[in-house]
């Protein structure tokens, strides 16, 4: 029987393509055989824009990167610039940006998990209930830093201010809670039949194939690879606190989605053990207004929920930087979307869209 | 012996006046003057359909508030609660706002086509209604063939759904009008087997001689049927884990993409009904139809009561679970409900030769009967889902060299 090949456009107006993300894809049947991926429908030029903003303004711009988890961004470049101005920040600052990041690392791998879910079909229960979680987590931030998405918590030296008092008992209360609401999604999804026969073997890849291709993040501990720059190269405290990195067999959609939820346990147990170690104290180094970092260059980078998230920084000795370069993971794991994707049915490429857990603000910038 | 309609014949006596011999009815004198004596006839039969049809409907249209507000429950938030009290008046609204759009039409669609299809899809749910007995003596007609109608006017939507997959030129609506045909063609095999179990233990194919068959429930005398009527009716409606058809991540929204406006509407509509016709069907080949335990509560109340159970069990389905691939779903049915379905028919038929005097069976037959029938389903279930594990890829995933 003869049958022609179909092309078609998924996205950039797409209810599973994670923002504006578009794909050409060529079908024969139900199989997909080319794949051509096109970015850029949220390019906002943020590399360019830092160059005419002051160091200080920059961080609100890394906020609309990977806006669901803002504080890594934030963190990753006040990071990049203490390093360029060679400061150290308190070491209570340093716990609070520990404990705000493994938050957002939460939060993100909430709505990774939630949308990847999502993407196989169940008609958005999974994903209220993680947007429940994820809420309590956005309301923590609110008390941090007034805001919930675009936070701006952190700051070169430091961060913002310091915890209001109705802080700690709150996130108390969410950390007890989360460990509940993690068993309930493992009962309900981990073992799940349906789940197991979509995901499990679907869209593997070699560790070898990853690291070729830069991939970072859960993806390639999901190919069993130990890479976490939170212990192969620690930043801030986190040398002082213990935990594990799970790491993943087969690389496939079901390692990515398990890699995640053993991820937030781990977050889960750092943010304990942060809040047994903090101690009072300065958040904030005495820095001036407009910071003027001696020429030089650096790169900070930390391990985001999606990867390595680095941001490379040159000085001229003037208050803005002379050229502000992003490392996106988000941009980087979209690498292999051809060896993932081609061979397998359309249902298999929205799931591996889902669990590859870009985020187009962060591929587009 | 087709059973007498209870409601027609009240109705028509109620008006006509003129022979007791001729009209069957008790009094001699009704409402109407014996010159009209054509008129009570055609009044009973409008009046019923009537009512039953637009009771459906609105039914239908009531049950998009309901799925909506019992998800909403289902995933800890509210639901439409700003439209009247508790929200109500959203079927209405929606009504409202759909009716008020613009009629739009694709330049590359076949007009003729795309305009028939949606009413194609709302023909057949309202025609099931002709044969449900919703009460005792309360139905439109006591077809001899209800059973076989009432299936193969349901596999009509498949023509509707290829319709508008195909007639709008999009690509989308075209992968969903794929699926769909392979899908509902797949499923309605299983379904339609299923059924025949009951028809031997019967010996007919009334639907209201099913119910008064039924001196218990026969979703206890055929349990595997029942199982695999309600899997294969989810299939057939689109509905989670098997909606590839409509696949909101996967195909936006399928067959209906390009739909706008009230035809969108009556999509809508016919799909919400046709969970309401499901669960109508389900009830009365499986629930005992409009009998219930207590007679004080009419038996129309019953019918209702257990039909919307059933719709209640879909919306909790729909809430739950994951969707299947494609080459899962149709394995699922040839593989694992085909040979589920043959089998019941196999043991159901050995058990009326036993069991069966004249086609009649006692109380006491029936409860061994189902005691045996829900053994050999769990030994069934069990054996075939492990062969589909071993065998037929369902766990196995298929990379296509390109």
């Amino acid at each position: 029987m003869n049958s022609e090949l179909m092309t078609v456009n998924f996205g950039p107006q797409h209810p599973s393509t994670h923002g504006v993300f578009r794909l050409r894809i060529t079908l024969d049947g139900e199989t997909v055989v080319g794949l051509e991926p096109v970015f850029g429908y949220l390019h906002r030029g943020s590399e360019k824009l830092a160059e005419e903003r002051t160091f200080t303004q920059v961080i609100t711009l890394t906020d609309r990167m990977d806006y669901t988890s803002a504080m890594t961004n934030n963190q990753a470049y006040v990071l990049s610039c203490e390093k360029l101005m060679e400061v150290t920040p308190p070491v209570r600052a340093q716990y609070l940006r520990v404990i705000s990041a493994e938050l957002s690392r939460i939060a993100s791998h909430l709505i990774g998990t939630g949308f990847l879910i999502n993407d196989l079909g169940a008609f958005i229960t999974p994903l209220m209930y993680c947007f429940r979680e994820r809420e309590r987590i956005l309301e923590l931030f609110e008390m941090l830093c007034g805001a919930r998405i675009t936070l701006t918590y952190m700051r070169v030296g430091g961060v913002f201010q310091d915890t209001p008092a109705e802080f700690w008992p709150a996130l108390d209360s969410f950390l007890t809670d989360m460990e509940f609401h993690l068993d309930e999604y493992e009962s309900l999804l981990t073992g799940n039949e349906i789940l197991l026969s979509r995901t499990v073997g679907v869209s593997s890849i070699t560790t070898d194939q990853a690291l070729n291709a830069s991939i970072t993040g859960p993806i390639l501990r999901a190919t069993g690879f130990d890479w976490d720059l939170r212990t192969v190269d620690p930043y801030e405290v986190y040398n002082r606190v213990n935990f594990e990195v799970p790491t993943g067999e087969n690389g496939d959609n079901y390692d990515r989605y398990l890699v995640r939820i053993k991820e937030m346990r781990q977050s889960l147990s750092i943010i304990k053990q942060c809040v047994e170690q903090i101690e009072p104290g300065k958040v904030r180094l005495d820095l001036p207004f407009l910071i003027r970092p001696d020429s030089g260059e650096a790169y900070g980078r930390v391990e985001s929920p999606k990867g390595e998230l680095g941001f490379y920084l040159i000085s001229d000795g003037s208050i803005s930087p002379y050229r502000c370069k992003v490392r996106p993971p988000s941009l980087i794991n979209l690498t292999l979307l051809n060896e993932m994707i081609v061979g397998w049915k359309v249902a298999d490429m929205i799931v591996t869209l889902g669990s590859l857990d870009f985020n187009m603000g962060e591929v587009d910038r | 012996m087709l059973s007498e309609n209870l409601w027609f014949h009240n109705i028509y006596c109620f008006l006509y006046t003129g022979d007791t011999a001729i009209s069957g009815c008790s009094n001699a004198t009704g409402l109407l003057p014996e010159s009209l004596n054509w008129m009570p006839y055609y009044i009973a039969g409008f009046s019923m359909v009537l009512v039953l049809i637009n009771i459906f409907m609105a039914f239908g249209a009531l049950y998009t508030y309901a799925e909506r507000r019992l998800i909403g429950r289902f995933q800890s938030r509210v639901g439409p609660n700003r439209a009247g009290p508790f929200g109500i008046l959203q079927p209405v609204a929606d009504g409202i706002k759909l009716l008020t759009k613009e009629s739009m039409i694709p330049d590359q669609a076949d007009k003729p086509v795309y305009n028939l299809a949606p009413i194609i899809m709302l023909i057949p749910v309202i025609l099931v209604v002709a044969v449900l007995p919703v009460g005792e003596g309360t139905f439109m007609t006591d077809l001899n063939i209800a059973l076989l109608f009432a299936i193969s006017i349901t596999a009509l939507t498949t023509i509707a759904i290829f319709m508008a997959g195909f007639s709008t030129g999009n690509r989308f609506a075209m992968l969903g009008a794929m699926r769909a045909v392979a899908q509902l063609i797949s499923y309605e095999v299983p379904v339609v087997l299923s059924t025949v179990g009951i028809i031997l233990l019967t010996g007919s194919l009334s639907l209201v001689d099913v119910v008064e068959a039924q001196a218990i429930p026969f979703i206890l005398v055929q349990p595997l049927a029942f199982l695999i009527f309600i899997i294969g009716g989810s299939a057939e409606m689109n509905r989670t884990p098997f909606d590839t058809v409509e696949a909101e991540s996967e195909l936006i929204a399928g067959y209906h993409i390009e739909y706008g406006g009230m035809k969108f509407a009556m999509f809508q509509l016919a799909e919400y009904a046709s969970v309401l016709i499901n669960s109508a069907v389900i009830t009365t080949l499986f629930l005992s139809g409009w009998e219930g335990p207590f007679s004080f509560i009419p038996s129309p109340i019953w019918f209702l009561l257990k039909m919307f159970f059933m719709a209640f069990c879909f919306i909790w389905i729909r809430a739950t679970l994951p969707r299947l691939r494609m080459d899962q779903v149709m394995s699922f049915a040839w593989k694992f409900l085909l040979p589920l379905s043959l089998i019941n028919i196999f043991v159901t038929a050995i058990e009326v030769l036993i069991f069966g005097v004249n086609g009649t069976f006692t109380q006491g037959d029936l409860w061994i009967i189902s005691g045996i029938n829900i053994i050999v389903s769990i030994i069934g279930i069990v054996i075939f889902s492990k062969i589909l594990e071993i065998d037929s890829g369902f766990n196995t995933q298929f990379k296509v060299t390109v």
